[in-house]
């Protein structure tokens, strides 16, 4: 059993595909590992028991999914109260994509309430372990996916970013984490936190499980106005990366920004890719720390009407009133947690009457600045590097209480999200505790299969897989 | 000496098969909550999609009302809590609608009148509640949920109840020819909201109260009017009106406070991130120009030139686009357009209950019944004939011809059967001819009542009364 759970997808896949196991004893034994496991890193929410395949390229090797994203019949929490008994009529596009193409969907991953939050410390059930040391946080808001996938309870898992919460749980896990350009994956089914910053990610430990994945479920989708007619690709299909023809813009950041640790390895990455011959140059962003504060206005605005929606009328909490107006109070006091409080008080704020010039629409514009800054490193460069995370994974309880200081966990991948670029973390090292560093490597629009192309090249070269699979327990 | 200033809200729906943002059927009367879905229903991850037939018909509304098309418009959120609104917003366009600076001409009293339409925005309807005063409960169907609807509203051009119960009477008609809304008030297809306020000429405009769902010709009219009276009385005892949401009652003829200017709510509007800019070429505005059909005013002009109607009945033929196509078919079967006009207005009508939709399906297909009219013409039934074998007509479907036939019916025209009748007449009763020659000469009417009795109205009336006058005084 722990043999096939150490595969990855793409091994897997082959196996099943020249019959020496059946997509069922694979399911199977992800689902014994879970069960061994699952109790001390609690990754799931929900496990689903019923091996459902249809017949298709991915075998039937199971797929964990982030409880953001809509599972008809099997619960979709995002880790709330309010939805906690909440059963969509409806699978995702990108759920029924896979399913279509012989993905399984083994079980629903914690988050943070409704993926605000960069540990999962905001889920309303539990809070997930770091597989490398439990007493740390996994990350977040994608923690539960991350650290299904880093404990070999799942080969891949999706998730979601908004401003980093697919890469920088990657990061904290030591594995790969995949932000698609904004519309590459339908968002129709993905419970929306921020509608013009969301989209569906992978997380695996492998660069070439994360382009199969991505393979079967990118393109365009007549439910979702926002997703892309770009045409997709052989994700898979890796291009050779020739060193001396890739342009790398190196980004530079003043020191405060990252701990001492991170600091040297984001040198040595930086020497990584100098020895072997890439072009860089280094490269100062004039408005990326404004990133932060755009975003948090951005997305808590968004956030604000989008949810909106949990009135205790038709579906979830619904808190037991005698009017109106104290129903929707009720059901929302006790179905919502603080940080979800807090953001739509933010995001309300900025969008009222007298503020929302100043707040939502100079955030706008400020937005669209930092885009056409990293748009006009795209011109030039092929890839932009820089570090994941400011730091390793802190320890659970850490930062609670300074949400401003868990805010900066996303200091290093917002912009990307703000320009709807691609951005992957790289499982780079890890540090003298053990803790991986994730570093990052971000694209144009579009140019997923050179991204992942270049994870690959990284992967072949610096074989992070075998740190994971030396701490199999 | 108070002016008053009316600016009106009309939402209209349009009549796509499909709602705005999904899939779901727009059918009224369906057992409530049967056309939902997770996008109208407001479902966690649900992502609304836009509906280009409902981006074409509101084109086609706004170009009817002559207003500037934009090439790029926006969706926002408009942001409330009501049960029945799902997600807790309404998409609509408020920063940049589809449509801006239209107008409409009116004529009130023999007087023309252009009333300017500010803008026209798309918009997804809410669900209905629906309160139980008995049980005390409430009800909400979510199948008007995500219904088109565009809301054009006007500038403050309108200065009457009267003006506005115009302008709203040939908005109607002109979307119903157009074919984006069915008209129907009491369905809440369309609906009104008129914002009031009160001035003396040559000083800034007064604060203006909104009165919601004066949804008649009439009570938009008694709304107004209301309105109007209560605030000349309150400036007129030295107060001050103050801006405030008002719903007109009907039964009481009143209209009550619904919101004050403190109760306002901040619908903190922004861009809908759910949704691409609106983009609306030039192609489609030139296409859907072309689909527009000759609207009222311009066919009540052609009739009265082509046709040589009175502006009465010009008007009349065209309220429905369907009754007017009817009455053009009709004469260009047997060319006699006034009668045809006549007949149509003074009979036909009779048989017709709603006028907007009744010569969808004529009650009579058009070539019999100029067929009829031609007889009538030609002499060969008389009017009186003719009047009681329309409804019999329209009944068995039977052609005139055949129904003349069957009932033999045909106009008695002959100078010798008519006098033979006349005879019979006089013989029966010598006793008013008695008093009618001692000088009772309206009995005249008497003896030719008689004979057209006799022949059941067949007889030529007007030789009837030759005759008759000839025998009686002896030449």
């Amino acid at each position: 059993m722990d043999e096939i759970v150490k595969k990855n997808y793409f091994e897997l896949m082959a196996l099943v595909d020249r019959g020496e196991l059946t997509g069922e004893e694979v399911y199977n034994a992800f689902l014994h590992t879970i069960d061994k496991k699952d109790h001390e890193i609690k990754a799931y929410l929900t496990i689903n028991k019923e091996y459902e395949y249809k017949k298709g390229e991915l075998k039937g090797i199971p797929i964990a999914v982030k409880d953001n994203i809509s599972t008809e019949g099997i619960k979709t929490t995002c880790g709330s109260k309010f939805l906690e008994n909440y059963i969509p009529p409806y699978d995702a596009t990108a759920v029924i994509r896979l399913k279509n193409n012989g993905g399984t969907i083994i079980g629903k991953t914690n988050l943070d309430e409704f993926a605000m939050g960069s540990s999962t410390e905001n889920s309303a059930f539990w809070t997930t372990k770091n597989p490398w040391d439990t007493e740390r946080v996994p990350g977040g808001s994608s923690g539960g996916s991350a650290a299904a996938v880093a404990s070999f309870q799942a080969p891949v898992a999706l998730g979601s970013d908004t401003g980093g919460s697919v890469r920088q749980p990657a990061a904290f896990c030591g594995i790969y984490g995949l932000k698609p350009t904004y519309g590459r994956i339908s968002r129709y089914g993905l419970v929306a936190f921020a509608s013009s910053l969301d989209q569906i990610g992978v997380l695996s430990r492998n660069p070439k499980d994360i382009a199969i994945i991505l393979k079967n479920m990118a393109g365009v989708d007549s439910m979702d106005a926002t997703s892309s007619s770009v045409k997709t690709e052989d994700y898979d299909d890796f291009i050779n990366i020739e060193p001396s023809r890739t342009k790398i813009a190196v980004l530079k950041f003043p020191k405060e920004s990252l701990s001492s640790e991170m600091k040297i390895a984001y040198d040595e990455y930086i020497d990584f890719y100098s020895k072997r011959g890439f072009i860089l140059e280094e490269i100062e962003l004039k408005y990326w720390e404004y990133g932060l504060f755009v975003y948090y206005i951005i997305a808590s605005s968004e956030a604000s009407a989008n949810l909106s929606r949990y009135d205790g009328i038709r579906f979830g909490k619904r808190a037991k009133a005698d009017d109106i107006e104290t129903l929707y109070l009720k059901s929302r006091e006790e179905g919502f947690g603080r940080e979800v409080k807090r953001r739509i008080l933010m995001g309300t704020y900025s969008l009222s009457a007298g503020f929302f010039d100043e707040y939502y629409m100079k955030a706008t514009k400020v937005r669209a600045v930092i885009s056409g800054e990293i748009k006009n490193i795209f011109n030039v460069y092929d890839f932009v590097i820089l570090p994941t995370t400011p730091e390793v994974a802190f320890k659970i309880g850490e930062k609670n209480d300074n949400p401003i200081k868990m805010y900066y966990s996303d200091y290093f991948t917002i912009p990307f999200s703000l320009g709807g670029f691609p951005a992957i973390n790289i499982p780079f090292k890890l540090n003298d505790s053990g803790l991986p560093i994730g570093m990052q490597i971000a694209s144009n629009h579009f140019k997923e299969r050179e991204l992942l192309s270049i994870s690959d090249f990284l992967e072949k070269e610096i074989k992070f897989e075998n740190n994971i699979l030396g701490g199999f327990r | 000496m108070y002016k008053s200033v009316i600016g009106l809200e009309i939402h209209a729906q349009l009549l796509t098969k499909t709602k705005l943002f999904c899939s779901c059927s727009t059918e009224y009367g369906d057992s409530p909550n049967t056309n939902v879905c997770p996008v109208c229903l407001g479902y966690p991850g649900a992502l609304p999609v836009l509906n280009r037939k409902a981006v074409r018909m509101a084109v086609k509304a706004a170009l009817a009302l002559n207003c500037e098309i934009a090439e790029t418009s926006f969706f926002d959120r408009k942001n409330y809590f009501y049960p029945d609104l799902p997600k807790g917003y309404q998409i609509t366009q408020f920063y940049k609608p589809f449509a801006t600076n239209g107008y409409l001409i009116i004529e009130v009293n023999g007087e023309k009148r252009k009333i300017g339409i500010e803008r026209i925005h798309i918009e997804e309807d809410a669900g209905k509640s629906i309160h139980d005063s008995k049980t005390g409960k409430t009800k909400i169907d979510f199948n008007r949920t995500g219904i088109p609807l565009i809301e054009i509203v006007t500038k403050p051009d309108i200065e009457s109840a009267e003006e506005a119960s115009e302008f709203l009477k040939n908005l109607r008609q002109i979307l119903i020819y157009i074919g984006v809304n069915d008209g129907n008030l009491e369905e809440g297809s369309l609906r009104c909201d008129a914002n009031v306020s009160i001035h003396e000429p040559e000083t800034p405009l007064g604060t203006r109260v909104e009165i919601k769902n004066v949804n008649s010709f009439k009570f938009v009219q008694k709304a107004i009017n209301y309105e109007i009276k209560s605030q000349k009385e309150i400036i007129g005892s030295g107060k001050k009106i103050e801006y405030e949401t008002k719903l007109y009652d009907s039964k009481q003829n009143k209209t009550f406070t619904m919101r004050t200017k403190e109760e306002m709510l901040d619908y903190r509007y922004f861009p809908e991130p759910d949704l691409l800019a609106l983009k609306i070429d030039k192609k489609t505005v030139d296409e859907v120009k072309e689909e527009i059909p000759e609207l009222p005013s311009d066919k009540i002009k052609r009739f009265m030139e082509e046709y040589e109607l009175s502006k009465k009945d010009a008007v009349s033929l065209t309220v429905s686009k369907y009754l007017a196509d009817f009455f053009e078919e009709v004469s260009s079967y047997n060319k006699i357009p006034i009668k045809n006009a006549n007949w149509i207005l003074s009979e036909l009508l009779r048989y017709v209950k709603d006028i907007d939709t009744g010569f969808i399906n004529p009650p009579v297909k058009a070539k019999p019944f100029a067929e009829f009219v031609k007889k009538v013409d030609d002499g060969e039934i008389t009017g009186l004939v003719a009047k009681e074998l329309l409804p019999e007509m329209i009944k068995t479907g039977k052609e005139i011809e055949v129904l003349i036939k069957q009932k033999g019916v045909e106009k008695i025209d002959s100078d010798d059967k008519i006098k033979e009748l006349i005879s019979g007449v006089l013989s029966e009763n010598q006793k008013e001819i008695d008093r009618y020659k001692a000088g009772e000469k309206k009995l005249f009417g008497f003896f030719v009542g008689q004979v057209m009795k006799k022949t059941k109205g067949r007889a030529n009336p007007q030789k009837v009364n030759l005759l008759l006058k000839e025998i009686l005084d002896g030449k």
